[in-house]
């Protein structure tokens, strides 16, 4: 097979996708959800529902709070109970619309029957329209609104959309589920993508660890007949995901420090983007159901579990469901083992882009006792931006913002591969992650400065 | 020989003394004009270049203050008015004597009042965990107990308890620069007052969940309850957002909050006793049945001025 995969950096953990045999199951409704109301990257929604209010399932509950920013609908039918301040999964206060639920009623229009429907929309507004009126964000992690990255700025072309079906993380087995049960809505979604972009070239990119989703769609493909899209295995590494690592691995191009994939011709849509697109535009259903993984490492497998569930289900009602928190759980992480992040409140309630409930043990997640930087250059040979992680720890360390800048801090993607490879423990990461915030802080305030300063400069010509 | 030596001489003199006259002309023709002053001032300063004037270091501060028309915007809080009265001396401004001020460490989520939730293993750095999570307690507010307070202190003022696991201040040393507040993520330390003799209160609690959420995490959450501001009658505490806050400004340290609140979130420093709660209690009650009984006398007072309005 064909090595195809990104060129810098990257490092190879066991993959342990324990869950991949695990169908996918439909987990049942609890008797309360709290929807929250940070769905999504950018603006919190705005409720628009208030309390004692009868909403069904599928029904707008918050409207947009920005330009970057989604609706989210309630994903069950009931009575609004509440709409006030819960803990996340990190333990802070975001609010959430509590509703209790009652039967199982969907607003009219939604389409809940399985046939699939290939007739895509000749509309590229109406269908922009639908995806936006349907709440979908990008599921792969970062949960951008699709409809803003689908809408390039004028000028910018796109050449090839990828569907990103790496799932590098390890454990992770949802998109590889969604790939082997809803292969064809997943294709069309592509398709309708496609669509929107001005018939662009589509790849599927699938890393090679999973054979039986490459084949799959590689046979969906061929019966639905689209000729503009075609399927890539994927030499398996992390992070291939991430989206300048897809572009660079399937197109050969770099995104620049700072740029946007569009750039240079790429859009890159998740898996379960694209089936949450397909459902949008062609079953007129909201984003409020995705999949997520319960495994980890000291779950036996007949435990693990791939479930749909809806947004708003506690992750304590997920965990009993599935069996209760093993007795070994050291840690339990939302999302994967490399760039997910522990769980401080089991009572946080899953989002439009929860992905797992992952047990790990005490082996599996302890860290080392961290002792001094021995130059060995292991980070920077694992970083796939191509920095220097031990480089800029150290310029953290020292508060020297402008090297920091110059060392190009703003392009980390937070993937994690500097730590995992650090044989001296340093937490590489948590201090690379502040400067990233500083930097990006201190080049946000430069712009609107700049801004500011060139509207003064216009109003004094004016005069 | 000698020759040689005799040229190398002339020649290095020659040229020294050249370089001499060229830099004398470039010195003359490029002076910068500057204050005597700004010398004068940046001599009496502390010299600690903390930053804690909100300017870059001793020098700049003393740039500002021979600048600026008089000295209300430029005070260094660690000479205080000594240093205040020196500077002032010598650009002949007055200035605005200011009650010395230290920092104070709004929390009480000790380890026996707060327990842990979960256990922290990252980067040893309040600020790297803030930015991860709301910490491994319950409370979202209260100290991370990392001490990146302790690492910004150049004076050794603040230190962590290991049995509580949060900072103390020695107010001795403290001199309100305020780069433990700056370095605090969750803001909270504050510059406040020493307060007379040393004497102060203040909420040790800046936790805004409402009171069973905060006191579930806390033993000794401000719960707002909203009874000390109640029981104040100089108006200096108020509750904003579920938690109290005392206003160093209007408080007259009569201790009367301190002794009403149910959780213990309001702390005395300085005072020579503890609070002896049922003494104040005491004393709350019978101001209250006489201000009733006042209450009732008034009423009688103002009824028969009413009928006499009547009348009229």
């Amino acid at each position: 097979m064909a090595k195809i995969t990104f060129n810098i950096g990257g490092v190879h953990p066991d993959d342990s996708k324990i869950a991949k045999d695990r169908p996918i199951e439909v987990l049942p409704l609890p008797q309360t959800v709290w929807v929250s109301m940070a769905q999504h990257l950018g603006a919190p929604a705005k409720p628009v529902v208030a309390v004692g209010d009868k909403v069904l399932a599928g029904q707008v509950i918050a409207e947009p709070g920005g330009f970057i920013s989604a609706f989210v609908h309630s994903p069950v039918s009931g009575t609004v109970k509440s709409i006030a301040p819960r803990k996340d999964l990190a333990g802070n206060n975001m609010t959430h619309i509590e509703i209790a639920v009652e039967g199982d009623e969907w607003v009219e229009g939604v389409d809940l029957s399985d046939t699939l429907v290939t007739a895509i929309p000749e509309d590229r507004q109406a269908i922009l329209d639908k995806i936006k009126a349907c709440g979908v964000v990008g599921l792969g992690g970062a949960t951008f609104p699709t409809h803003v990255k689908l809408n390039p700025a004028p000028g910018s072309v796109a050449e090839c959309l990828i569907i990103n079906g790496a799932e590098c993380e390890p454990f992770l087995t949802s998109d590889y589920r969604i790939m082997l049960e809803k292969t064809k809505e997943i294709i069309v979604g592509a398709a309708i993508m496609q669509k929107v972009l001005g018939g662009c070239r589509c790849v599927i990119a699938i890393e090679d660890n999973k054979p039986e989703a490459i084949s799959a769609m590689r046979k969906a493909l061929g019966e639905l007949g689209y000729s503009n899209m075609e399927v890539l295995p994927l030499m398996k590494k992390y992070p291939q995901g991430g989206e300048k690592q897809l572009i660079d691995a399937v197109m050969h191009r770099q995104v620049g420090s700072g740029a946007l994939p569009i750039s240079v011709g790429a859009v890159v849509q998740n898996m379960a983007t694209a089936l949450a697109v397909y459902e949008a535009v062609q079953k007129n259903k909201p984003l409020v159901t995705n999949t997520l993984t319960v495994t980890g490492d000291c779950l036996p497998v007949e435990k693990q579990h791939n479930y749909l569930f809806r947004i708003g289900m506690p992750l304590s009602y997920i965990a009993e469901y599935a069996g209760g928190v093993p007795g070994d759980a050291a840690k339990i992480v939302s999302g994967g083992p490399m760039m997910g992040k522990a769980i401080a409140n089991l009572d946080a309630c899953t989002v439009k882009g929860s992905s797992s409930l992952l047990y790990l043990s005490e082996a599996m997640t302890k860290r080392g006792e961290q002792s001094a930087c021995i130059r060995c250059g292991k980070c920077a040979q694992a970083c796939p931006m191509g920095l220097e992680p031990f480089l800029l720890y150290r310029l953290y360390k020292a508060g020297n913002t402008d090297e920091l800048e110059k060392n190009a801090v703003h392009d980390c993607i937070e993937c994690g591969c500097c730590l995992y490879s650090c044989p001296a423990n340093i937490p590489l990461l948590d201090y690379i992650r502040q400067a990233k915030g500083q930097v990006l802080g201190i080049i946000r305030a430069r712009a609107a400065a700049a801004k500011a300063a060139a509207e003064a400069a216009k109003t004094n010509e004016k005069k | 020989m000698s020759s040689t030596i005799i040229w190398t001489i002339v020649i290095i003199a020659g040229l020294g003394l050249l370089l001499a006259v060229i830099l004398f002309l470039v010195a003359r023709q490029f002076r910068v004009e500057e204050d005597p002053r700004i010398d004068e001032v940046e001599k009496v300063m502390p010299g600690a270049n903390c930053g804690g004037c909100g300017f870059a270091g001793c020098r700049a501060f003393a740039e500002a203050a021979v600048k600026a028309p008089n000295l209300d915007n430029n005070y260094c809080p660690v000479g205080g008015n000594e240093v205040m009265q020196k500077v002032a001396a010598i650009l002949g401004y007055e200035v605005k004597e200011k009650a010395p001020q230290a920092a104070v460490v709004r929390c009480n989520g000790s380890c026996a009042n707060r327990p842990k939730t979960n256990v922290y293993d990252g980067a040893a750095s309040c600020r790297v965990k803030a930015a991860l999570y709301s910490g491994d307690t319950g409370c979202p507010f209260g100290c991370l107990g990392c001490g990146d307070c302790v690492n910004a202190c150049q004076f050794g003022a603040i230190v962590m308890n290991p049995e509580t696991g949060l900072p103390v201040v020695d107010e001795s040393k403290c001199t309100a620069c305020g780069a433990c507040a700056k370095a605090c993520p969750k803001g909270i330390i504050e510059i406040r007052p020493k307060g007379p003799r040393g004497m102060k209160l203040y909420v040790s609690c800046v936790n805004r969940d409402k009171g069973p959420v905060a006191k579930k995490a806390c033993a000794a959450a401000c719960i707002g309850c909203g009874l000390c501001a109640k029981t104040c009658t100089h108006g200096a505490v108020t509750v904003i957002d579920n938690v109290a806050y005392i206003d160093p400004a209007k408080c007259k340290l009569c201790r009367e909050c301190e002794a009403v609140c149910p959780t213990g979130a309001i702390h005395s420093v300085g005072f020579p006793k503890p609070v002896d709660k049922e003494a104040v209690k005491k004393r709350i009650a019978d101001r209250k049945a006489k201000a009733a009984e006042a209450a009732k006398a008034a009423e009688a007072a103002a009824q028969p001025v009413k009928k006499e309005e009547n009348n009229g």
